[in-house]
């Protein structure tokens, strides 16, 4: 069995599964289950500061996109942070840390932008014997209105700042969550980085609207007939925080930096791929809120057994693995030639690849008599689409054409070297000449 | 108390709870969350086989995804344009040998898209809402009149009626809906839907019904080409074949069609005589229905007897699974040669057959079974002299169901080859008012194809050989 113990800029746990700060992890009750079901770690519902807490809405606070058979696909939300005193959150975490000592205990916060305001609950949380605290530079809805939040984690400068003055204030890790909200998010993780931060994590919910009732003419969620966007998380976004992960995983500057990977992660293999382009852990917050907390189970069970197959002895040896493959478009290999090959004895014959092709591409595929689909070479510009609308899996595959094979569409003989847009003769600053 | 094995015929075999339970729908209709997940399966194929297989051509893909899009009235919509008996075709057609024994998933997977339930789902929520659908055409001033108004002729007259034509509907019976009222068995078409149909197909006005009125006795084919300007023939089949078995005369032997016009009719099932041993000659969708009903309400045995093999039952393999799963015996290769009892059946005797490539033999060997209700369901045959010309016994039509007499169209179970199915009814109904309309009005028939074939595109062939064909690098 491998091991899945993690060590995450020193907080360890029994396993990389995290619990996302959230309505999962806001009270006693529920985090106590949450270890009990098996949970490597919990990041505390988000800590405000001291005094009157934040109050939620009393109408809907959720949206949700649905697959067919109603498989929630995207969750959106306008809760804000916890809405029950500091002094209760801080009493429960250290019960639960003493009574778990074995399970990593994060506390997130977010106080107003002022040194003193985190100077106050620094100390404060480091007496719950917490492992490390994670900076809500996220929440994109409500508290960015009151300058806190998404407000913060949209301009470096900010972000730098709390960090560094968290890293005077305290001396156990600090992890800066990002909020995805933001044209490039390798300037808040560079920011966080030179502020002091131990880690990024990433990401926080995604500005959205989800539904629009259109008897009402108001967004869902709808309060006395008005919404306001939301937060989105869940499978949808997904592949959105991959890509926010890989960019700062290859980031020159970022690349040491340790992420902890957030955003619809469901599965193990949802998990192994955010490890595999460069996170230390993760968190999962949609997967629990949707099915419960035994959704671990099937978690830890097929990380291992998948490390198992692959050999892996630790999830440090595994994360970063698919980062040096990722690129930018201009280095891919442009003689990299390959053509759609349909397996006929697979095929269902229902036209899906046809009508993708002939209506909206470029007419490679022939339908013959009896309703066969052929794809013609001569057209094929390797597009992929018709591999993507088949229903049937490996029905159809991109075969590469071997270096010395002439491709029939170009009549160009394939070269056996590599060659990227960089060197192409179309490209005004290619730099290496015919 | 009459209970399964009271011998003879008797009523009341089972309580009406029981017989309830057992005609009410063979498949219980789908809601809105199994409609979308049914919907979802279907992969909206290119020029889509389950439509070729419709014989109404209904544009399949379309009303699912219209379904998965949550709008089942345009749904309906899309299959009432194509056929106005969709209703009813989602109860009765045998869609594992139609448009659901095409669909590509029944090929790769054994399971096809639900078809004819979300067929269903969705012309059940159109007929739902108050009104009809469709308005009429302005009034063109013309008249037609529709002889037999089951599927075939209301079919007809619906378009004619669209059209703009007046139509006088006439039928032998008192009420429209022919076999969909009297012929159907009873659990596919439950809740007097035929009745609810034919009254929601007449809402588009222009048609009136004169029931009690037959070709043959108050009307004359050529007096109806006299004072119409079109006459369409939807008369089915009437007759039933005799039965070439001794003893074919005594009671308790009866045409399964029959019987069961008496069963659908009836307002208490509870209250039907049935037997307790019951063997029905045949091997068609008649047969089924037969041994299926009299089995739900109560006999004890009930045996399917056919002359040939099983491969060459009319009935689909799929009826022929559902009559053995409510307990019907089928026995392949045997025929009937007397019927013993004193007045009234109490035995069969069997003799087994041969097919010995140029017709049926005996062997010789016999079987006799217990008796009391003995069904005869072996074929419709046309019985009206209309004096139109025939073919194989029913009236000989072109491929726009015209007649060999002028100003005459004919079409549904009454004209050859005969696929004898309601679909096709409705198919051809539908077609012939189409062509009647373009020979009416001296305009081009419309096309009645659900979708463009790519060869009748009409655009240029593609524009091979003009893909970019960028250099490679260096
Ligand atoms: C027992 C049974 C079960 C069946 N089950 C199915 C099934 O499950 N699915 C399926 O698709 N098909 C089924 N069929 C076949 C289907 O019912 C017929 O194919 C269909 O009804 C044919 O339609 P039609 O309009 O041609 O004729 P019919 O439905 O027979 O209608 C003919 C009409 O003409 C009237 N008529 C007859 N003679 C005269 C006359 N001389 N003058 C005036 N009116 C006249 C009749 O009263 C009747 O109303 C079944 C048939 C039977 C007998
Ligand atoms: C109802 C709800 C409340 C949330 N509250 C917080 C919060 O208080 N602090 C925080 O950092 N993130 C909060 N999040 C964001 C999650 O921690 C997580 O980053 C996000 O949901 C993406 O992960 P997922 O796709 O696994 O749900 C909240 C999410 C939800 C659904
Ligand atoms: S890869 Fe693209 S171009 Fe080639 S056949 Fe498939 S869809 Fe057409
Ligand atoms: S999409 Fe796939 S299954 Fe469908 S016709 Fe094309 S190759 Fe065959
Ligand atoms: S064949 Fe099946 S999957 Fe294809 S369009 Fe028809 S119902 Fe849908």
């Amino acid at each position: 069995m491998a091991d899945l113990t993690t060590d995450f800029v020193g907080i360890r746990s029994p396993n990389p599964f995290w619990l996302a700060s959230a309505p999962p992890t806001d009270k006693e009750y529920n985090v106590r289950r949450a270890f009990e079901a098996g949970w490597g770690g919990v990041v505390w519902k988000t800590l405000g500061a001291e005094g009157p807490p934040v109050v939620n809405v009393n109408g809907p606070r959720y949206g949700a996109i649905y697959g067919p058979d109603r498989r929630l696909m995207g969750l959106n939300n306008i809760e804000l942070i916890t809405d029950r005193p500091l002094e209760t959150n801080l009493e429960e975490m250290a019960r639960v840390k003493a009574d778990y000592p074995d399970r990593a205990l994060i506390a997130s916060i977010m106080v107003p932008c002022e040194e003193a305001a985190w100077k106050a609950i620094l100390p404060r949380v480091a007496e719950t014997g917490a492992d490390g605290i994670e900076l809500n530079f996220g929440c994109p809805h409500g508290m960015a209105e009151r300058g806190m939040g998404s407000a913060v984690g949209q301009v470096p400068e900010y972000i730098e700042m709390v960090t560094r003055w968290c890293k005077t204030y305290y001396d156990r890790p600090v992890i800066v969550k990002l909020t995805p909200n933001i044209t490039d998010i390798r300037m808040p993780a560079r920011a966080a980085l030179n502020g002091g931060a131990d880690a990024v994590s990433l990401i926080n919910t995604i500005n959205s609207i989800t539904s629009v009732d259109l008897d009402r003419m108001a967004p869902e969620p709808t309060i006395d007939g008005k919404g306001t966007h939301g937060g989105y998380c869940g499978p949808a976004v997904r592949p959105i925080a991959m890509n926010m992960v890989a960019e700062i995983a290859r980031d020159p500057e970022t690349r040491d930096l340790p992420i902890s990977g957030i955003g619809g992660i469901t599965t193990w293999r949802d998990a192994a791929e955010f490890i595999a382009l460069g996170c230390g852990n993760v968190q999962v917050c949609t997967a629990a809120m949707t099915y419960g907390f035994r959704v671990v189970e099937e978690m830890t069970a097929g990380l291992s057994a998948w490390m198992d197959e692959k050999g892996y002895a630790s999830v440090a040896e595994v994360s970063g693995r698919a980062v040096p493959n990722v690129t930018d478009w201009q280095y891919l290999n442009l003689n990299y030639v390959t053509k759609a090959r349909i397996d006929q004895d697979l095929c269902i014959k229902c036209g899906r690849c046809y009508a993708a092709c002939e209506d909206t591409s470029h007419q490679a595929i022939a339908m013959e008599p009896g309703r066969t689909f052929e794809v013609i070479d001569a057209e094929c510009v390797a597009c992929n689409l018709c591999v993507d609308v088949c229903p049937v899996e490996d029905c159809i595959t991109m075969t590469r054409l071997e270096p010395g094979e002439t491709d029939p569409r170009t009549g160009r003989v394939v070269p056996a070297e590599p060659g990227n847009w960089t060197q192409h003769p179309n490209n005004p600053a290619a730099t290496a000449a015919e | 108390m009459t209970d399964p094995l009271t011998p003879g015929l008797a009523a009341g075999r089972l309580s009406p709870e029981e017989i309830e339970g057992n005609f009410a729908d063979l498949h219980a209709p789908l809601g809105p969350r199994d409609a979308a997940v049914a919907a979802d399966r279907c992969y909206f194929c290119y020029d889509a086989p389950c439509i070729a297989a419709c014989p109404t051509e209904i544009d399949i893909p379309l009303f699912i995804r219209q379904i998965a899009g949550g709008r089942p009235e345009e749904a309906a919509k899309t299959i009432f344009d194509q056929n106005i008996l969709g209703g009813m075709c989602a109860r009765v057609c045998p869609t594992e040998d139609l448009c659901e024994g095409s669909c590509v998933r029944e090929t790769s997977e054994g399971k096809p898209v639900e078809i004819g339930l979300l067929q269903r789902y969705a012309t059940d929520s159109l007929m739902r809402r108050q009104g009809h659908p469709y308005n009429r055409a302005d009034e063109t001033g013309k008249t037609v009149a529709v002889v037999g108004a089951g599927p075939a002729g209301m079919a007809c007259a619906h378009r004619l009626a669209m059209r703009g034509h007046r139509v006088t509907l006439y039928d032998a019976a008192t009420k429209p809906g022919g076999l969909n009222e009297f012929g159907i068995a009873a659990y596919k078409s439950t809740g007097d839907f035929a009745q609810t149909e034919a009254d929601w197909i007449m809402q588009i006005g222009g048609i009136s019904f004169e029931g009690g009125k037959a070709l043959g006795r108050e009307l004359s084919l050529e007096e109806l080409a006299e004072s119409f300007d079109a006459v369409f023939v939807g008369v089915g089949l009437a007759g039933v074949n005799a039965l070439a078995a001794e003893g074919a005369e005594k009671d308790g032997v009866t045409d399964a069609v029959r019987y069961i016009a008496e069963l659908r009719q009836s307002t208490d099932l509870a209250s039907l005589p049935v037997g307790r041993n019951i063997v029905v000659i045949g091997g068609g969708m008649t047969a089924i229905d037969a041994a299926v009903q009299t089995k739900l309400l109560g006999a004890e045995n009930v045996t399917i007897a056919y002359r040939r093999g099983r491969d060459r039952m009319g009935a689909s393999v799929y009826e022929q699974d559902l009559a053995a799963s409510k307990g019907v015996r089928i026995i392949c290769n045997v025929q009937p040669v007397e019927i013993h009892g004193n007045g009234a059946a109490a035995e069969i005797e069997l003799e087994y057959t041969a097919d010995t490539g140029d017709g049926l033999r005996g062997t010789g060997e016999r079987l006799r079974l217990p008796a009391d209700q003995i069904f005869k369901a072996i074929g419709q045959t046309m019985t009206l002299d209309s004096g139109l010309e025939l073919e194989g016994g029913r009236i000989s039509v072109d491929a726009k169901y015209r007649t060999s007499m002028e100003k005459v169209w004919a079409g549904g179970d009454c004209v050859a080859p005969g696929d004898d199915l309601t679909v096709w009814g409705a198919a051809q109904g539908r077609d012939a008012a189409e062509d009647m309309h373009a020979a009416l009005m001296g305009v081009p028939e419309a096309s009645t194809r659900a979708v463009i074939a790519e060869a009748a595109r009409g655009i240029d062939a593609p524009p091979h050989g003009h893909a970019p064909h960028p250099d490679m690098p260096g």
